[in-house]
């Protein structure tokens, strides 16, 4: 099923126009989707990060900004100019190499994740054939930023959260690749946009959330708990460790800390409406209406009209789960690391190993249910 | 010479120029964080030399195992020890270096020998997979690699056990450090880490 805006052949033939060959077309087209995934990353984070202090204020009964633009709504912004503007301190007995090189690492590999985050048929970087499986692959390397920013500020309190986060992101990626398993056995595919497709026969209904209501709560369990969120928060514990590994930190460099972390908090809100709650579909299926209005599928109305509904569908989607994600943080008091290890290692590990034995079952047994 | 083609050289000089300095770095440098750091580039550039094969599946599960696994282990061993240790200097130094470099040049000579002889490109450009390689390495593990494929996760149980056995020490009367008796009720509190006893 071949259908939706295909922008990039447009654009090369918009191009070739000019007598442009196809290769230097292709050469202008390539950076475009980057550039605007990231603005929409930074965007994003920009409304999060409004949203975060709007809904704590309502949920401790505060107004929460008020001045900054209506509502607040530009607050985000002026966090953003003083941490840009902030004197970049690193210590003075700290490792300067790896303390800037840190950093980077975390927030690099959660970028390039979104390189297989499709707003629509075509709307995506790049359908690569592992789809997920890169996401899966790249939230690997964060670790290795962590305990490098950690050792690298000579700080115990620093060391401890660099540990302490790689330890976490470590046990809780096993259950989450696991039940993102058990949605590739449905799907017969790594691949993001076939994910997506296999979801979308019945509207709401066929959504993988009906068929996979253990994967859904394991997976976003785990996603929290790599992100760092407020039930899980361990490594950045105040009353602990000061600010676990982001304690020596300043300026832009903390910055991009502070970008990485919420980057992946949208991000993991996109990948469970994606792989869960049917990514761009309607809840009534396009089809239907198209045939409701007496139009052929192909109509360029239908078409600019299903592109635009999959972009507010998939944002709005993953806007739900960053509204459900702020109130569990200001409403969910922390748990203990001996908590936490035991919740990753002896249940959602079982229960996802289960999960997978039983999707595998019922395949088998209905496979026009759960995918032949 | 199309873009593409040029990119592609492009790519696999950066990428064999970092897995080279990296790999000396690894093996030079005094710190042995900065080695276990240096080799996690070294993983993630073969990652890259595999994408350039168009072997995007092997790509990500060596960034997933070597990087994602193998790498923060040595990093957290290395962090958790975190032993400031002066290097001894070695009597017999001379005759160690002229041991090694002569293995290091025989097995040099060999791979040379190896990269020579043996016909590296395919029969022809429709042979190679792509993006197929997921579902023929699947294949290829179940069948005729399957009994490797169990073998391997024997020696992991193997691995676990070995793991399990030296982190819960009730489970023998013995200390295996120190030789000790074991003190049943308090065994988090008699014994002191076992990475740090030894000198």
């Amino acid at each position: 099923m071949e259908y939706g805006l295909d922008l990039e052949y447009s654009f090369n033939e918009f191009l070739k126009g000019f007598g442009l060959s196809s290769e230097i077309a292709h050469i202008i087209w390539l950076p475009l989707p980057m550039l605007l995934v990231l603005v929409a990353a930074v965007v994003g984070v920009l409304v999060t990060v409004w949203l975060e202090r709007k809904i704590s204020a309502a949920a401790q009964q505060r107004i929460g900004p008020e001045y900054a633009g209506a509502l607040g709504v530009l607050q985000p912004i002026a966090d953003g100019l003083k941490l840009l503007v902030k004197e970049d301190i690193i210590p003075a007995k700290a490792d300067g190499i790896l303390f800037t090189a840190g950093p980077i690492l975390v927030l690099v590999p959660v970028i390039l994740s979104w390189l297989i985050v499709p707003f629509g048929q075509n709307l995506l970087i790049s359908n690569v054939g592992i789809g997920i499986f890169l996401w899966i692959a790249l939230s690997s390397i964060q670790p290795i930023g962590l305990l490098m920013s950690g050792y690298a500020s000579n700080n115990k309190y620093s060391l401890l959260g660099g540990l302490r986060a790689a330890a976490q992101s470590i046990s809780y990626e096993i259950p989450l690749a696991l039940s993102v398993l058990a949605i590739v056995l449905m799907t017969n595919s790594l691949s993001t946009i076939d994910i997506v497709n296999q979801q979308s026969g019945a509207g709401i209904l066929s959504w993988n959330i009906w068929r996979q209501p253990i994967g859904f709560i394991v997976f976003w369990i785990c996603a929290l708990a790599e992100c760092e969120r407020l039930p899980f928060d361990l490594p950045e514990a105040e009353e602990e460790l000061v600010a676990g590994y982001q304690t020596e930190y300043a300026g832009m460099k903390f910055a991009l800390f502070y970008l990485g972390s919420y980057i992946n908090l949208i991000l993991s809100a996109l990948l469970v409406s994606i792989l869960y709650l049917g990514g761009w579909g309607f809840p009534i299926p396009v089809e239907l209406i198209a045939r409701f209005l007496n139009l052929p599928i192909n109509a360029p109305v239908i078409q600019v009209f299903t592109a635009s509904i999959g972009i507010v569908m998939t944002v709005l989607k993953a806007y739900l789960l960053v509204f459900i994600a702020i109130l569990l943080r200001w409403t969910t008091p922390r748990v203990r690391i001996d908590q936490l290890l035991d919740l990753g290692w002896k249940f959602l590990l079982p229960i996802s190993l289960a999960n997978l034995l039983i999707t595998a079952g019922l395949k088998l047994a209905f496979p026009q249910f759960f995918g032949g | 010479m199309s873009i593409a083609i040029t990119t592609q050289i492009i790519c696999f000089t950066i990428l064999s120029l970092v897995i080279l300095i990296g790999a000396l770095g690894v093996v030079l440098l005094e710190s042995i964080v900065y080695s276990a750091f240096l080799l996690g580039g070294v993983f993630m550039s073969v990652a890259g030399l595999y994408l350039l094969l168009n072997a995007s599946f092997v790509a990500a599960a060596q960034v997933l195992v070597y990087v994602g696994a193998v790498n923060v282990l040595i990093i957290f061993a290395i962090m958790l020890v975190n032993k400031k240790e002066d290097l001894k200097p070695i009597n017999d130094i001379k005759s160690r270096r002229i041991i090694s470099t002569t293995i290091c040049l025989t097995l040099l000579s060999l791979l040379i020998r190896v990269d020579l002889t043996n016909v590296w490109s395919l029969s022809s450009p429709l042979n190679s997979i792509g993006e197929d390689s997921t579902i023929r390495i699947g294949e290829h593990l179940f069948s005729d690699y399957l009994l490797p494929f169990e073998v391997a996760s024997v020696l992991l149980l193997m691995a676990m056990i070995g793991a399990i056995v030296l982190a819960r020490r009730d489970v023998m009367s013995k200390d295996i450090s120190t030789g000790l008796p074991v003190d049943q009720e308090l065994i988090e509190k008699s014994s002191e880490p076992l990475l740090t006893n030894k000198k």
